[in-house]
């Protein structure tokens, strides 16, 4: 064969491929409002980066007909690129090469991307729309599956792993993302469920739709499985890029500085905290008065609304927030808040992102469905998180900081670099009422007047303990800060804090209350 | 908006559809049996007025291809039975009294 033959049987053999499942499949999935594999890269990734590994890998059964069929690039593009001139790891399953589903080479193939983003230091992305395992491979999908899985674990606090649900994601399939840092969903598109609403109808004769069991709401409003909401695939690549422009590419570097920005709106303390403690703001408006041009990427805005997480930048830095939210449920704990916050602080502690906390909150939810749903030992996590986290922890306690709450807050107890407070800070074991009506019980009761020695009781507990005051004569806060001087008194300790050393007792890990 | 009360102290704020939807708790009669999951009742092993012990099978409820025995929870009395052999029953109905 002459070298153009060669040139141009190679560049057949390509195309042939590249066609993926053919053009009806690409027009199907286009008429249900989803990508392609291959387009959805080209989107991400900067243009021209795409560096394709595996294009000729080929599936080795030979059950049922299989070795009659030729499934190109076994149903999933892998490959390395650049987002934002910064290195990622990236594979998108091929729903038109056999609905995408997974078979060995099909897992070897992702397995492989897997190896090199751990190897080398980059962030792995990986587009999961898949029927799920190939039943035809039998127990070899199912190997495929583990070895995915062993690396989404063994990687897990080296690389940031992003899962991005473009399609169905169901049995075990869906363990890959569970285990991932990240899951983006899209509206109508994704589908999440270990089993599915047919199983569920023939065996419980529950009826309900794959949107409403495993949709892309269900995940991010109710099960707190999913991290980011978009309403078309165009909107969630942006979420990713933005993402990604705040991390490390893994847990051997720092994340990536940026020019500093003032913030947009400046902080007016009168115009956000109400006078009256028992009224709520929104953290939201306290935290773009603090960071680099107001900018804050939410992360998991739609569940847990009474504790919000997310990224943002002081000075050019990345940070991770932590902020009560007493715009819902009084921004108490309970067992979602605690969760959702719980993974964020081990996510960042991972990735070296210092930790500012924003306090204000009453205490936990009450509740029976709390106790019996184990707020408990799912309210531990936060404590635990806080505790193991080494890296620089800023908390800054605005109102309400009243008893375990006040703890578990990033407290100074629990490691907190530096702790400041508002004049408005309340540090006590509890509100002003709850208070009188434990220590002053009798007195109220053998009161003439029970009624007028409870407010007074009420008042004199306030003016004595409903303050920073008697926290910081203790120094169990290092300074009341004036909340215009916020911004540079954090940027300040998160310069000092920046090259922060601190000795741990050696162990293999810890056993956190799952 | 709505309001929470904490510690005593009522806040305002606007309740989560979580909370507001939470399942509220009702406390369970000790004596009666509950079907823990969907099926068919394939054999009732009892009589109203029978005398069981502490682990004797009452009846048998067939759900995910699975013979579920149901046991009685204590020394007693069946005092009623609310369901028949072949009955197709639902999640938590009432299956046995048992005094």
């Amino acid at each position: 064969m002459s070298i153009k033959t060669k040139i141009y049987d190679f560049l057949g053999r390509m195309g042939n491929v590249l066609r993926g499942g053919g053009e009806k499949a690409i027009q199907k999935q286009l008429s249900m409002g989803k990508l392609t594999a291959r387009q959805r890269i080209e989107k991400i990734l900067d243009p021209g980066t795409f560096n394709e590994t595996d294009l000729f890998v080929e599936h080795k059964c030979t059950d049922f007909n299989m070795d009659k069929k030729q499934l190109p690039a076994d149903g999933v593009i892998t490959g390395t690129g650049m987002v934002n001139h910064r290195p990622v790891a990236i594979f998108a399953q091929d729903f038109t090469v056999a609905g995408g589903s997974l078979g060995y080479m099909h897992a070897k193939k992702i397995t492989k991307i897997m190896d090199f983003a751990m190897n080398y230091g980059m962030p792995l992305i990986g587009i999961n729309d898949s029927g799920g395992a190939r039943i035809q491979e039998g127990v070899n999908s199912l190997a495929g599956y583990g070895e995915i899985f062993y690396r989404n674990t063994l990687a897990s606090g080296i690389i940031p792993q992003l899962s991005v649900i473009l399609g169905p994601c169901a049995g075990g399939a869906v363990y890959s993302p569970a285990l991932t840092d990240f899951v983006f969903v899209v509206d109508k598109i994704s589908k999440m469920f270990i089993t599915g609403p047919e199983v569920i109808k023939a065996v419980l004769g529950e009826e309900i739709s794959m949107e409403d069991l495993g949709g892309a709401k269900v995940q991010t409003e109710i099960t707190g499985n999913a991290h980011f909401y978009a309403e078309s695939e165009e909107e969630c690549f942006l979420q990713i890029k933005k993402l990604l422009s705040y991390l490390p590419k893994s847990n051997r570097e720092t994340p990536p500085s940026v020019a500093p920005k003032p913030p947009r709106t400046k902080l007016e303390i009168e115009n956000i905290i109400p006078e009256q403690v028992n009224q709520p703001y929104d953290i939201k408006d306290i935290i773009k008065c603090l960071v680099d041009d107001s900018e804050f990427l939410e992360v998991q805005e739609r569940w847990a609304k009474n504790i919000v997480i997310g990224f943002a930048r002081l000075n050019g830095e990345t940070i991770g927030i932590v902020g009560n939210q007493p715009m819902y449920l009084a921004g108490v704990l309970d067992i979602d808040s605690a969760d959702k916050a719980s993974r964020f602080i081990r996510f960042c502690d991972s990735f070296n992102i210092p930790i500012l906390t924003l306090v204000d909150l009453p205490g936990y939810l009450p509740g029976i469905d709390q106790e019996h749903g184990g707020v408990i030992r799912h309210g531990a996590k936060l404590l635990y998180s806080y505790s193991e986290a080494t890296v620089p922890k800023l908390t800054v306690i605005l109102r309400k900081a009243y008893g375990g709450g006040y703890i578990a807050m990033s407290s100074r107890h629990l490691g907190a670099d530096f702790v400041f407070a508002w004049p408005t800070a309340e540090i006590a074991v509890m509100g002003a009422e709850g208070a009188a009506n434990i220590i002053f019980r009798k007195e109220i009761m053998n009161s003439p007047d029970p009624e007028k020695t409870r407010q007074e009781k009420i008042k004199e507990y306030s003016e004595k303990f409903a303050n920073p005051y008697v926290a910081a004569s203790n120094g169990y806060i290092d300074a009341v800060i004036k909340p215009e001087e916020t911004r540079a008194a954090l940027i300040h300790s998160l310069t000092i804090a920046k090259t922060k050393e601190i000795a741990r007792p050696n162990k293999k890990h810890g056993v956190p209350p799952f | 908006m709505d309001k929470i009360n904490i510690d005593f102290t009522e806040y305002k704020t606007y309740l989560t559809k979580k909370f507001k939807y939470r399942k509220r708790y009702i406390k369970e009669d000790p004596n009666i049996i509950k079907a823990i999951i969907p099926g068919i009742i394939k054999k009732i092993l009892v009589k109203e007025g029978s005398k069981v012990k502490e682990g004797d099978t009452v009846l048998i409820l067939e759900a995910m291809k699975m013979s579920n025995h149901i046991t009685a929870e204590k020394d007693g009395t069946v005092k009623t039975i609310f369901v028949k052999e072949n009955e197709n029953v639902k999640r938590n109905q009432d299956l046995i009294e048992i005094i």
